[in-house]
């Protein structure tokens, strides 16, 4: 990158700086008349001079020129106005160049405005882009966090500074010189007076202000740190909590914010400082002229019309000196900032461009051997990882690596990856050396996953098919206004240097994971994510969540479907008793009194229980029915009940959990409450106490509690409560709450509960669990296999990944690599958060049964099990960083090398 | 049935005759009732074992795997705990209990049983006279084993 920052935006900048210099010149013209103007208007026709007769016109607006050769040249005679008009039409005239004047500012403002932040994109974009081509061993350096604060923040004043990098200082030089000349015209040595005090300041304080810049630079690097350490407590928070360090960590930031302080504080001084005596010397000019002047006007050397005007013409010199002066403290602070940010993205061994450049077109099947040729690896210290090691990898083959752990074999497989470099040799495909390839080639035909699999923020199916998206694929055609937006967008992009690839396109290559599009892509997602044994927890993903109707209408519309054969299922299997389904008429025993009574959903966080609670109609109902009094007399009953079972008990007793009405907290309030109230009716009690006891009978479960307090009265009117309450619901809850309607998918409830349509009886035992498998197959009975997968995979996986377990993105990461379809498929020890038992159950899943399915990769896996080797063509044996054995299993076995020592 | 009713059950249990009604209350409360249908097994030999079982109504077949297939050893019915050995020493599943009729029980987890033992040792000392009993009995039908051979 350009080292300066005013060539930088020159160079990429430099026919709009002409421009708006033109600009800013064409608009001093109406700057300067406007100057003229009141001048001519107070002494025209306001003070009459030319209108001294009665009657007397003017010419107004005579346009007449003398040309060379042509003489005078008389373009617009002009207008005879009377004194009145002749005011009027002045007055115009000066609107009008208000006007100009304001409109020429407008643009300015704007175009530098623009200017600015196109560049500040520019520049943005051109650091992540070389974050994007940095070599591997640069990440092993630098902090994310700091990398980020050093995009964002600190190169954000070079958007701001852009627009006037070349504006202000021609425009403010032009103003001060303008000044200068004038006041030197006026009186020579006065005016070298002015020059040799703005020659003082100019040398002066920018000596001054380099300290300054000092202070500016250390200050742009704790602040980078500061944010790097932020960064890491961030990320490394379990370790802290684990080791209580927190106040070691605390220390570091009070000590890091400390030296931050005294740098700005002395910032701050020294800005000050700077600021009183480039005051001071502005100050000093006109005293001289006071006195060295007065002194030679009294002497009868100077006329006192030339010193007044010397004086005059000063009080315009300061101002844009002392602009000019903070316009060059600000570039060299932008210029300090951007020599710094420069300095650490100019990195050497930088991937060249034409390695990463986009290609559209489907990239053909690799035709080669993968070969290492005297490969030699180190780590970050340079200690060897792996020494002269040649090998060659066919094209089809099943390569098992295995060795002990830090014997070479992970080294090799990053090398693979091309995650790490090597420090002599290399590893080619047909002679050309993998790091010289397009990414498009190695990117697509080679895959690679390790433990440390990273997921992005976004759903499960964005990071599942991740290893797909190389390029944008379909062209997106807008309409209308969204067409002119793109357009816009396309072009800003391209003026600002980035790239104009649409990110709305699909960009998802169907057509390399050996399908047609979208709609089939189930079809290689389903067997990968069963040989990952995976698919049982996205099912469960799925089961959880709440179903978006538009984009799944496949498997909402078939919901009756599907809650019919799931109670054909359980009663061809004589488990009726298994789920009790909603019906809108008879009360759910399974379901709480207070799920029973609203007989539906409430659509959250519009609507909550407590809000419901309180809601009058709701209130209005209780009243009607008379279930206020019932439901308190129960209340009551539960909290005696509760209490009684519990008031012995300390509140971190494990019991608790099962008190799902109440907390340990909540006792000794209900306690009171059932002293004062036991004995005495329902009107004695005030609202407050009568929603906190009622709120207790509203969370009852009969067949859980079994305080044996529901009658078939109470059911009956419970029921009869809550068809009332859906005859007249009012608009408002109309839109939040939705009724259990057997024909209608419940959008605010999630899809198992919309599948069972009631509740699991809390007397079936391991209910949930046997619930589940029969869901899953009767999903598969009935084809929406897929579209559950589908709605498990719109999952959330939050930031890093963190929403899901390391087990599941280990699975993942391996699902990932296999779906790329690509030639050579390296594995480097990819599952070690598993138990040994899965992890060789999915490695022969792969081995045996995905690679038999058509797609025939070469597999490169460096195994945590050596005994899974003979899954594999050939083994290679790898010792102390160098290839000990490599062969068939059977002739390893016979070998009684190292091989057999590891198997035994 | 109602947790009155499963208290009347929990004292003619043997293990928790000498259990305050109240805390048999508070047991019943916070333990499971669930049924099974005939067949239909409690937990399966080497099964990480969660939780222990009251026998509340009907029987129950214990039995265990041998190379020579599944052996029943005992039957269990009404008013008997089964499945406390493998929460009470962390050991997988002994055994597999399956329901031979209808059956209800309480289904007490690990952590409520355990924590049911140290808040009252008359339980405890229950349990190690139930235990020390089966083993007796186990030692008897060894040596008369032994003894045939």
């Amino acid at each position: 990158m350009e080292k300066s920052l005013t060539r930088y935006i020159w160079s990429n900048t430099r026919f709009q700086q002409i421009w708006i210099l033109m600009v800013v010149a064409a608009s001093m013209i109406p700057y300067f008349l406007s100057f003229d103007l009141p001048k001519q208007i107070v002494n025209g026709p306001i003070q009459g001079t030319g209108f001294e007769v009665e009657g007397a016109t003017q010419t107004f607006m005579r346009i007449q020129y003398t040309l060379p050769y042509f003489g005078k040249v008389m373009f617009f005679k002009g207008l005879q106005l009377t004194r009145f008009e002749m005011l009027m039409a002045l007055s115009l005239v000066f609107l009008l160049l208000v006007v100009i004047n304001g409109l020429f500012k407008l643009y300015i403002n704007t175009y530098k405005g623009r200017l600015g932040e196109r560049m500040l994109r520019r520049i943005r974009f051109e650091l992540i882009d070389r974050v994007l081509r940095f070599p591997p061993s640069q990440f092993k350096r630098v902090k994310s966090a700091e990398i980020a604060t050093m995009i964002k923040d600190e190169v954000e004043p070079m958007g701001g500074f852009t627009g006037d990098a070349f504006v202000q200082p021609a425009l403010l030089g032009g103003q001060a010189i303008t000044a200068l000349v004038f006041i030197i015209l006026q009186n020579f040595w006065l005016g070298m007076i002015a020059a040799g005090i703005v020659a003082v300041q100019g040398v002066v304080i920018p000596r001054m202000r380099k300290r300054l810049l000092e202070l500016g630079r250390q200050r742009q690097l704790t602040a980078r740190e500061l944010s790097g350490r932020v960064g890491e407590i961030v990320d490394g928070i379990g370790t802290i909590h684990g080791n209580d360090t927190s106040n070691y960590e605390r220390a570091d930031i009070a000590a890091r914010l400390g030296l931050i302080f005294s740098i700005r504080y002395d910032l701050y001084q020294w800005k000050f400082l700077v600021k009183f005596i480039n005051n001071f010397l502005a100050q000093i000019t006109p005293f001289l002229f006071y006195s060295i002047g007065g002194v030679l006007a009294l002497q009868g050397r100077l006329d006192i019309g030339q010193l007044v005007a010397v004086i005059n013409a000063y009080k315009d010199l300061p101002g844009p000196l002392k602009e000019l002066i903070d316009w060059d403290q600000s570039r060299q602070d932008v210029q300090v900032k951007y020599a710094q940010v420069v300095e650490q993205f100019n990195v050497d061994m930088l991937v060249d461009p034409h390695i990463q450049a986009v290609v559209r077109e489907p990239v053909g099947k690799l035709e080669h051997s993968l070969n290492a040729v005297n490969l030699t690896l180190s780590d970050d210290s340079g200690a060897r990882l792996v020494e002269h090691v040649s090998l060659e990898i066919k094209l089809g083959e099943t390569v098992a690596i295995v060795g002990a752990s830090g014997g070479g074999g992970e080294a090799i497989a990053e090398a693979f990856g091309r995650l790490i470099w090597p420090d002599s040799g290399r590893i080619t495909i047909d002679g050309t050396d993998i790091l010289d390839l397009p990414e498009s080639i190695t990117g697509r035909r080679i895959a690679y996953a390790a433990s440390d699999a990273y997921f992005f923020h976004g759903t499960l199916r964005d990071n599942l098919l991740y290893g797909l998206k190389h390029a944008p694929l379909t062209k997106v055609e807008y309409d209308g206004t969204k067409a002119a937006k793109y357009k816009w967008n396309i072009n800003e992009a391209r003026l600002a240097g980035n790239p104009d690839l649409d990110l709305n396109s699909d960009w998802v290559d169907y057509q390399s994971a050996g399908v047609t599009g979208p709609h089939d892509i189930f079809r290689v997602v389903r067997p990968v994510l069963e040989a990952v044994m995976i698919s049982q927890d996205i099912v469960d993903l799925a089961l959880r969540s709440q179903v978006d109707t538009t984009t799944h209408s496949d498997l909402t519309s078939r919901i009756v479907e599907l809650r019919q054969a799931l109670r054909k299922t359980l009663q061809d299997e004589n488990l009726d008793g298994l789920v009790v389904p909603f019906e809108p008429k008879v009360y759910n025993p399974q379901a709480t009194i207070g799920e029973n009574l609203l007989f539906g959903t409430v659509k959250r966080p519009m609507m909550t229980n407590l809000k419901l609670a309180a809601h009058p109609y709701f209130r209005s109902i209780l009243r009607e029915s008379g279930l206020n009094v019932d439901l308190y007399k129960m209340g009551l009953e539960i909290a005696a009940n509760a209490i009684e079972l519990f008031e012995d008990l300390p509140p971190d007793h494990p019991f608790f959990q099962q008190l799902t009405f109440m907390t340990a907290d909540d006792i000794p309030a209900y306690q009171l409450l059932l002293q004062k109230l036991q004995g005495r009716d329902f009107d004695a009690a005030s609202p407050d106490e009568r929603s906190s006891i009622i709120r207790l009978s509203f969370a009852y479960i009969e067949p859980r509690h079994r305080f044996g307090l529901l009658t078939d009265e109470l059911m009956a009117k419970i029921v009869e409560a809550r068809l009332r309450f859906h005859k007249n619901l009012p608009d408002d809850l109309k839109a939040v709450i939705e009724r259990y309607d057997p024909k209608k998918f419940i959008t605010s409830a999630n899809l198992m509960d919309n599948v069972l349509f009631g509740r699991i009886g809390y007397a079936q035992a391991d209910g949930p669990d046997r619930i589940r498998v029969i869901l899953r197959n009767l999903f598969d009975e009935l084809g929406v296999y897929d579209s559950v997968l589908s709605i498990g995979l719109d999952f959330d996986v939050g930031s890093g990944g963190k929403r899901i377990t390391n087990v599941q993105r280990q699975k993942l990461n391996v699902a990932r690599a296999l779906l790329k379809r690509s030639d050579y498929v390296i594995f480097n020890r990819p599952l070690p958060a598993l138990d040994q038992r899965v992890q060789d159950q999915i490695t022969r899943n792969i081995m045996l049964d995905l690679h038999e399915e058509g797609h025939a990769p070469a597999i490169i896996w460096v195994l945590a099990n050596s005994s899974l080797a003979n899954l594999f063509d050939r083994v290679l044996v790898f010792d102390r960083g160098t290839l000990a054995e490599d062969g068939t299993h059977a002739t390893l076995l016979e070998k009684n090398g190292i091989f057999k020592e590891l198997v035994s | 049935m109602l947790l009155k009713d499963e208290v009347e059950m929990l004292r003619r249990i043997p293990l928790f005759s000498g259990v305050a009604p109240a805390k048999l209350k508070l047991l019943a409360f916070t333990s499971d009732r669930v049924s099974y249908r005939a067949d239909q097994a409690l937990f399966r030999q080497g099964d990480m074992g969660d939780a222990a079982y009251v026998i509340l109504s009907g029987t129950a077949e214990v039995s265990v795997d041998t190379p020579n297939g599944q052996i029943k050893v005992a039957e269990v019915e009404h008013d008997s705990i089964v499945g406390e050995i493998a929460i009470l020493c962390d050991v997988l599943r002994t055994a597999t209990v399956t329901a031979s009729t209808p059956l209800e029980a309480l289904r007490i987890s690990k952590e409520h049983f355990l924590k049911l033992l140290s808040d009252y040792p008359e339980m405890t000392i229950e349990i190690m006279r139930v235990l020390a009993s089966r083993l007796s009995h186990t030692t008897a039908e060894l040596s008369e084993e032994r003894s045939k051979h």
